[in-house]
């Protein structure tokens, strides 16, 4: 029944427009208009073009300011606060040249729009403006790409031997971290070690995993500079820090870096955004399948002090028979994790 | 080479009664197979318009689910299926969407249809030739292009969903099943058409290439030719350049697929098993891919350029200020588009140095870029402007040529494009100048060029409607798009709700969907007015817009060959309009100096 009411609905349709077009054609005839473009077309339209530029530009400064409040907060990484002054010198220049521009476009539109029996000016070509509207773009351009790449430069020198090693390990659909202990050394991984114990295909054999720690939670001291080494072990992820400022596509069989520096704790940027419930968050950002839109960790930013305790608590990869309390860690500014037990203290139970 | 081929023509068609069976007209062969550039123009542009609209309908579903992600919308159940149970879109499908809007909306309809109709239309008609080189390759052209969207339209049917990897279709993600459902035959089918598609491309672009150099009319030099075909041609160039990299791009991932090598694939385990592939990189492939992907994106622009630098100059009763500078620029802009594929590979962990590389290549675009909109701009200046509904959709282009380009330096930027590769900030930046930028050429050349191909104007109110709800539809849609992606959001995902930080950003992406939805309805008005002018539009007159380019010398009714008689033999550039000494506001390229003494130039006649 409902099908059949549908049909009709449809064929109603159809004959309605169909009247409608017959109205206009009618219309049309009894008018005489014609297709060609008239003088009072060009006059409305040019109107037109007015309002649109301007309640355009209206609408946007409205939406603009409005929409602050949707903008990633402050950056929380040494680097992000560099390139975000950066971003803003460059959204200050193209709003300039998008006004000036666009407000000549539309403007043009209707103050020159055609009116009978006036001409255009003929004026094929000026070599001397060509020239300047060639030079000073190539020179604005030089400046940025000058300023971008010492910028970029910096961002990717290579990590000082003293950065935090990380692995951030991408798979569908989660996150893992690994911590590299007081070696600051990852030890090695392949793909073929995978089991379900050892996620990550952690190496047993090899002497620098003995000391590396797992964890649910991607937490880093913040102050301190953090060299990240991404992985994926099926499809590209790409790990995606919105509040660092940072990206890295994670790739199988390949290790890709980043190496910054966080510089707000989650506390401090919860009363910075005036929000108790505010969490950082590591997102994956290259599609990776169908829950790539819930491909999520949680990153806390805080003291070293925080940071040494709850490293504490972490595991490690393999479980250890016994684990000497060592001494009161000494974090060095540095913040590398030195103050775990030495290798040697160490018996790893599971060799496979 | 070319004077033979053009008597050829004339020959044959003066002699029809000796070859009868050559030119019996059947419904066949005028509108099937047909060998005559304008039918097979109009086969592109009626192909790339049905394609356009199943990939806006697509685009207008995923919107429904950006916009309102908690709400429930039966329809979809009843036209998607299971895709849609319950009312709510599935996740996979979802990402199938996106992957096949871009993939029809960049390929079909802004690369096939946008060359394909406008090649085919205006070379043979602008340069004065009888048709193409080859007619017969040029009805294959159209053959391949129309069998890669059938076989593209079919893998929507396939039961696990068509390819669903994103437009760029990254390996391994695009070659593991495993992986994504669409990665199964959904995947092999979007790499067969896209072979088909190639194949059509090529076989365009090398008879275009070769009809612009060798089938010029008597005095047609290549300075006088007008902008749209410099633009075609450097437009095929750059396409039989980069086209056969995607190819084997696309052959080595059908093999990783198919046949078990390891081109891009090493060290994946997935499913609780490792797989044996070892050595390939899926870097690789990005490397191939970009390679092709960025001079198609202005095998997408240059043509709209070149349509609206045509539409501009002639509605402005004005020559295009700097002619050589404007065609300077797209030859520089061509060649730097093959020198910049890596900045869509800034964080796939490329050695910074090379990154740097690329930027520099990257935004030394926007000079020539520059140049072209100031010239633009200069052609307005002291114009005499008709405002058709052409002059707007080519004024709607330069507008986003300028927002796009704009916000295109600072994706430009490795230092910048860390945060904001691949976030909505990416979208909106390619929709504007590329999407919206080239379909605004692709509605200039209809509105424009429709006399000439139909015969008939299409209805100016209409056009008028249509133009302003799109251009705020456009602009509604982008401009806040831009706010979600300096938000921190990326893009293809599903819904974000996984993150309470992007709540705030649901109520811009309500807004966005809001615009979209107003977007495609505007085009309805579009394709009304498109189908019904084909048949009772106002009868068109020989030259409607007071155009000097010589497809307006041709007579309005369609006939093999072009002309009747000999092919008009031409005199001077294209742009000679508002001379002043002229009482006319222009004067035809098929108007000699000499009878034009009073407004010659120094050095003319």
């Amino acid at each position: 029944m409902i099908k059949l009411l549908t049909l009709l609905v449809i064929v109603m349709a159809v004959v309605t427009i169909w009247r409608l077009i017959r109205v206009l054609e009618l219309v049309r005839d009894l008018r005489g208009d014609e297709d060609a473009v008239t003088d009072k077309d060009n006059s409305t339209h040019g109107k037109l073009s007015l309002w649109f530029l301007f309640l355009g530009f209206a609408g946007m400064i409205y939406f603009t300011l409005d929409a602050k409040k949707y903008l990633l907060p402050v950056s929380a990484s040494k680097h992000g606060a560099l390139t975000d002054s950066f971003l803003n010198m460059n959204f200050a220049l193209i709003i300039v040249v998008f006004f000036i521009t666009q407000f000549l476009l539309f403007y043009f539109a209707w103050k020159y729009k055609h009116k009978k029996g006036h001409k255009a000016y003929f004026y094929p070509e000026n070599h001397k403006l060509e020239f300047i509207w060639t030079i000073i773009p190539a020179v604005v351009l030089m400046g940025l790409i000058v300023y971008g790449l010492k910028l970029w430069i910096s961002i990717t020198a290579p990590a000082p031997a003293e950065a935090m090693v990380i692995e951030v390990y991408g798979k569908q659909f989660d996150w893992s971290v690994r911590y590299s202990g007081a070696d600051n050394k990852l030890g090695h991984s392949n793909f073929k070690l995978i089991t379900d114990n050892n996620p990550l295909g952690v190496d047993v054999n090899d002497a620098s995993s003995e000391d590396d720690k797992t964890a649910r939670e991607l937490h880093i001291p913040v102050g301190s500079v953090i060299n990240f080494k991404f992985h994926s072990r099926d499809v590209i992820h790409s790990a995606y820090f919105p509040h660092l400022r940072a990206q890295m596509n994670c790739v199988p069989g390949m290790t890709t870096e980043f190496t910054l520096e966080p510089t707000i704790t989650t506390d401090s940027m919860r009363l910075i955004t005036n929000n108790p419930e505010f969490d950082y968050v590591l997102l994956c950002n290259k599609i990776c399948g169908v829950a790539h839109y819930n491909m999520k960790l949680k990153l806390v930013i805080e003291s070293p002090e925080e940071f040494k305790k709850w490293y504490k608590e972490q595991s490690y990869v393999f479980e250890r028979a016994e684990v000497k309390p060592a001494a009161e860690p000494a974090l060095t500014t540095d913040s590398v994790i030195t103050a775990e037990a030495t290798a040697s203290d160490i018996k790893v139970i599971a060799t496979k | 080479m070319s004077t033979h081929t053009n008597d050829h023509a004339v020959d044959s068609h003066a002699g029809d009664d000796h070859h009868e069976h050559e030119h019996h007209v059947t419904f066949w062969n005028k509108y099937v197979f047909s060998q005559d550039h304008k039918m097979i123009s109009k086969q592109f542009l009626v192909t790339a318009i049905v394609m356009a609209i199943l990939a806006m309908l697509m685009s207008l579903v995923f919107r429904l689910q950006l916009g309102w992600p908690d709400q429930k919308f039966p329809f979809l159940e009843s036209i998607l299926g299971k895709w849609g149970a319950d009312g709510k879109l599935d996740p996979n499908f979802y990402l199938a969407l996106v992957t096949i809007h871009g993939t029809i909306m960049v390929f079909f309809v802004l690369t096939g249809g946008l060359s394909g109709t406008f090649s085919n239309l205006l070379i043979p008609l602008q340069v004065g030739a009888r048709d193409m080189a080859s007619g017969f390759l040029n009805m294959l052209s159209y053959w391949f292009f129309f069998g890669s969207c059938a076989v593209m339209t079919a893998s929507l049917f396939v039961e696990a969903g068509p390819a669903s990897a994103g437009w760029t279709i990254y390996p391994p993600l695009s070659a593991l099943p495993q992986a994504i459902p669409g990665s199964g035959l959904g995947m092999t089918l979007w790499l067969i058409s896209m072979v088909l598609f190639i194949a059509s491309a090529l076989l365009g672009g090398i008879n275009y290439v070769v009809t612009i150099i060798n089938l010029r009319t008597k005095g047609m030099k290549m300075t006088r030719l007008p902008l749209t075909i410099w633009a075609f041609l450097i437009t095929a160039i750059l396409g039989i350049l980069s086209f056969p990299v995607l190819f084997a791009a696309a052959l080595l991932l059908l093999f990783d697929r198919s046949f078990g090598t390891s081109f891009y694939l090493s060290d994946i385990f997935i499913n609780g098993a490792p797989l044996a592939h070892a050595g390939g990189s899926p870097i690789l492939f990005q490397h191939l891919f970009w390679f092709l992907g960025h001079p198609e994106v202005y095998i997408v622009l240059l043509p709209a350029l070149g349509l609206a630098s045509e539409v501009i100059a002639t509605q402005s009763r004005k020559p295009i200020f700097g002619y050589k500078a404007m065609i300077g620029s797209m030859l520089v802009i061509a060649f730097l588009s093959f020198i910049v594929w890596g900045h869509h590979m800034f964080v796939t962990g490329m050695n910074p140095f090379l990154g740097s590389v690329f930027v520099f290549t990257t935004l030394l675009v926007a000079i020539p870029s520059a140049v072209k909109v100031f010239n633009y701009l200069a052609t307005l200046w002291k114009a005499n402007i008709v405002l058709s509904p052409a002059m707007l959709f080519a004024i709607g282009l330069v507008s986003f040529f300028i927002s796009g380009g704009l916000t295109g330096i600072i994706l430009g930027d490795s230092a910048l494009d860390i945060n904001l590769h691949d976030t909505y900030f990416v979208v909106a930046h390619f929709h504007i100048v590329m999407g919206s930028s080239a379909i605004f050429g692709m509605f200039a050349g209809v509105y424009h060029w429709f006399p000439r191909m139909y015969g008939r104007m299409m209805n100016k109110r209409m056009g008028y409607l249509h133009f302003w709800l799109t251009i705020v539809a456009v602009y509604g849609t982008f401009f806040p798009m831009h706010f979600v992606g300096l938000a921190g959001a990326p893009r293809r995902y599903y819904a974000y709700t996984a993150y309470e930080g992007f709540d705030a950003a649901i109520n811009i992406n309500a807004l966005i969907s809001f615009f979209a939805i107003l977007g495609g309805l505007a085009q309805l008005i579009f394709v009304a007015n498109f189908f019904y002018s084909m048949y009772r539009g106002k009868k068109a007159v020989q030259n409607p817009w007071n155009s000097n380019t010589i497809e307006w010398t041709a007579p309005v009714e369609h006939l093999h060959g072009n002309w009747p008689g000999a092919i008009p033999e031409v005199h001077r550039w294209p742009y000679d309009y508002g001379k002043p000494g002229e009482e006319q506001d222009f004067i035809p390229q098929t108007t000699p100096f000499s009878q034009t003494k009073n407004s010659n130039l120094p050095g003319e006649g």
